[in-house]
C-alpha cells in the first residue's frame, strides 16, 4: 500500500495545504485581470504568485549563495514545507524525487538573467531542486502536458511497489511567463473573465501558478485513521488529435475503467475532474464520466479557484480533494451557474456532505493523454 | 520483469540502422525529410510536425516496419513511452522568436502546440491507433538503466502487451534517436536490459 505521508500547496491562496483548502471551501479565488504582466501586449485573467511574498518566504529557508528561478523557488519551498513535520532524511538513498512540470524555466529563453544556458533544461532544474535537499538520486522528470501531475503520482505508486525506494517526493510546479500565456492566447483558449467549468456559457480557461508536493511512503501495516491511500492509477491515449480532446471521451473512459477495476461507482464520494472550462474538454469529460457510470456521482472542477496550474494541477487538486474527503465534503465547482455539458453530469454548484471513502481524480491534456487516480480514505 | 526488444531503430545525424541493417538514405533535402522518402512512408501530416515529432515519428515507423501491426484498429494494449534530454527546446526556441519583440509579435498556435514534449507520443499514438498509456520523461543523457525502468513502468499496467519505447532527442540541429518495440513475449532472444540497450545506442 502506498499512502500520503505529507503534502503542501504553494499558490496565491496560501502557502500551506490547509490554507488553500480553507480558502477553497469558503469560495475564494485570486484569479484576476493582469495587465502589462510579463511584457504581454494583451491582458489575461490568471492566478499569479506575488514575487515579493515568495522571495520573502524563500529567503527564510535559503542560506546558500545559489540563485534560484521563481519556478525553482516555488518547488523548493513546497517540498520544504511538506517535509517540515516529518522525520524524512532527504539525503538518504531510499528517497526519490519525481518532478512534474510542463515548461520549467522556459521563461529564460527570453532572457537568461545571469543564469547559465543549461538552466533552461528540465533535468538541470530538477537537479538543482534535488540538490537543495542533498538528495543524490537522479530525479525522475515527467513532462506529460496537463496530466503530468497524475503521471508523476502513478510513477510514485509503481516505484514504491517495485523497488527499494521507501519514500517518493512528488513535486509539481509551473510558473507563468510571456511564453506560456501568449501560447494559450494564440490558441484562443483563455476566458476573458473567471472561468466557468461545466457551465453552459463557458468560453475558456484561466491559467494559474502553483507548486504542490505529496510525499508518498509505503506500509504493510494498517494505516492510521484519515490517511489517504493511492489505490491505483492509469493512463490512456485518445489516439485522435494532438491538441483537441477526443469527441467521444474514449481515452479518458479507458483510463477511468483501468483505475476503477476494484470498486463500483456508488463507492466514490466524488470525482475531481479536469474541468478546464473549454467547450471541448468539459464535453469530452461528461461523455467519459457517463460511459464509466459516474455521471450521477458528485463531480467538481477546481479550476475557478486556482486556474489551470499545468504541471502542478494533478498534484494540487489531489491534495485539495484529499483534505475534502477527510472533511467529508464534496466541493462545489466555483462559478458554475448553469450546467451545460453535452452529457448531463452532476457537477456540484454547492459544497455538500459526503460519506463514501473513495474519490477519483481525472486529467486530460494535449498529446491525447488521459489519466485517472483512485484514492481511499482510511477510517 | 522479463521483457524483450523485438525490433529497434537507431537514427543519428548521418546514419539509419534498423534491426542490424544500415539503410541507405539518398541526400536531397533535409536529413529527416530524406529519411521519410527513403522509408517510402506516405503520411502528409509528417510535414507539419516539428523536428522532435518528426524524429519520433520516423523512429517509430522504422521500428514497426518488421512488426505485424494493424495501424487502422484502435489497440488498448500498446503503450507509447518516449524520453530525451532537451524536452521540446528546439521548438521552444522557434516559438520564442515569434514573441520576443512586441513590434514583431506573431505567436502561432501551430508552433506553440509542439512546445509540449509529449506531443511526439501523441503523434505516434495517432498514427498507430494505440490507446495504451503514453508518457514522456526527461533525463540528462541517455541512460540505459532509466530507459529500462521507463519501459518496465508501462508494463506494470497489466493490460499492456507491447510498448513503442524511444529515446528521441533533437536540439541544435542534432538528431539522436533510438526506438525499440518491446513485448512481454519476444520472438527473438534480445532481452530488454542495460547491456543490450548500451550496445544498440552505440551502434
Amino acid at each position: 500500500m502506498i499512502y500520503q505521508l505529507a503534502h503542501n500547496i504553494i499558490s496565491p491562496l496560501g502557502f500551506s495545504s490547509e490554507a488553500n483548502y480553507l480558502a477553497v471551501k469558503s469560495g475564494k479565488t485570486n484569479i484576476c485581470l493582469h495587465e502589462n504582466e510579463f511584457g504581454l501586449p494583451e491582458p489575461f485573467m490568471g492566478s499569479v504568485i506575488d514575487n515579493e511574498i515568495l522571495d520573502n518566504e524563500f529567503s527564510k529557508i535559503n542560506h546558500s549563495n545559489t540563485r534560484y528561478t521563481k519556478f525553482e523557488k516555488m518547488a523548493i519551498l513546497s517540498v520544504f514545507y511538506a517535509l517540515q513535520n516529518t522525520s524524512i532524511k532527504t539525503n538518504d538513498s531510499s528517497v526519490q524525487f519525481v518532478l512534474s512540470t510542463t515548461k520549467g524555466n522556459v521563461h529564460l529563453l527570453e532572457n537568461l538573467n545571469g543564469f547559465e544556458s543549461n538552466r533552461i533544461h528540465l533535468w538541470k532544474s530538477a537537479k538543482i531542486i534535488a540538490e537543495f535537499f542533498k538528495n543524490e538520486n537522479e530525479p525522475i522528470i515527467i513532462s506529460n502536458a496537463c496530466i503530468s501531475g497524475a503521471a508523476a503520482q502513478i510513477t510514485a505508486l509503481r516505484t514504491l511497489q517495485s523497488n527499494n525506494i521507501q519514500t517518493v517526493i512528488v513535486v509539481g510546479a509551473d510558473m507563468l511567463s510571456k511564453f506560456i500565456v501568449s501560447g494559450f492566447q494564440s490558441f484562443k483558449a483563455l476566458a476573458p473573465e473567471l472561468c466557468k467549468p461545466y457551465d453552459k456559457n463557458r468560453v475558456g480557461l484561466n491559467l494559474g501558478e502553483a507548486a504542490a508536493t505529496i510525499i508518498y511512503g509505503k506500509t504493510n501495516d494498517s494505516l492510521p485513521a484519515n490517511s489517504i491511500e493511492l489505490v491505483s492509477g492509469a493512463m490512456a491515449n485518445d489516439a485522435n488529435h494532438i491538441s483537441g480532446p477526443s469527441r467521444t471521451g474514449a481515452g479518458l473512459y479507458l483510463a477511468i475503467k483501468k483505475a476503477m477495476q476494484t470498486i463500483q461507482p456508488e463507492q466514490i464520494a466524488f470525482v475531481n475532474a479536469h474541468g478546464t472550462a473549454t467547450a471541448y474538454n468539459d464535453d469530452m469529460e461528461s461523455l467519459a464520466l457517463t460511459s464509466a457510470g459516474l455521471q450521477n456521482r458528485p463531480i467538481n472542477s477546481l479550476k475557478a479557484y486556482f486556474g489551470h496550474t499545468l504541471g502542478a494541477a494533478g498534484v494540487l487538486e489531489s491534495i485539495i480533494s484529499s483534505l475534502a474527503i477527510i472533511d467529508n465534503t464534496a466541493l462545489k465547482t466555483n462559478n458554475l451557474q448553469e450546467r451545460g455539458t453535452v452529457a448531463p453530469i452532476n457537477s456540484l454548484m454547492q459544497n455538500q456532505a459526503c460519506t463514501e471513502d473513495y474519490f477519483m481524480k481525472v486529467l486530460s491534456g494535449f498529446g491525447g493523454s488521459n489519466a485517472a487516480l483512485l484514492f481511499k480514505k482510511t477510517r | 520483469m522479463k521483457l524483450g526488444i523485438e525490433s529497434y531503430c537507431r537514427i543519428t545525424n548521418n546514419s539509419v540502422i534498423v534491426n542490424d541493417n544500415s539503410i541507405e538514405i539518398p541526400r536531397e533535402q533535409s536529413w529527416l525529410t530524406d529519411i521519410y522518402h527513403a522509408a517510402k512512408i506516405s503520411y502528409p501530416k509528417f510535414f507539419k510536425m516539428d523536428n522532435l515529432a518528426k524524429c519520433g515519428f520516423l523512429g517509430s515507423e522504422l521500428v514497426l516496419q518488421s512488426i505485424d501491426i494493424d495501424k487502422t484498429t484502435p489497440k488498448e494494449n500498446i503503450a507509447v513511452v518516449c524520453c530525451n534530454r532537451s524536452s521540446s527546446l528546439d521548438d521552444d526556441t522557434a516559438y520564442q522568436k515569434t514573441i520576443q519583440n512586441n513590434d514583431d509579435y506573431f505567436p502561432s498556435p501551430a508552433v506553440f502546440v509542439y512546445t509540449l514534449a509529449n506531443i511526439v507520443t501523441g503523434e505516434i499514438s495517432i498514427r498507430n491507433k494505440t490507446m495504451g498509456e503514453s508518457a514522456f520523461y526527461v533525463m540528462e543523457q541517455f541512460n540505459p538503466q532509466k530507459f529500462c525502468s521507463f519501459a518496465e513502468s508501462a508494463f506494470l499496467d497489466s493490460t499492456i502487451d507491447a510498448c513503442i519505447c524511444g529515446w528521441v532527442e533533437f536540439f541544435d540541429g542534432n538528431c539522436d534517436v533510438l526506438f525499440t518495440y518491446i513485448t512481454r513475449n519476444p520472438k527473438n532472444n534480445k532481452e530488454l536490459n542495460i547491456e543490450n540497450l548500451h550496445t544498440l545506442y552505440n551502434l
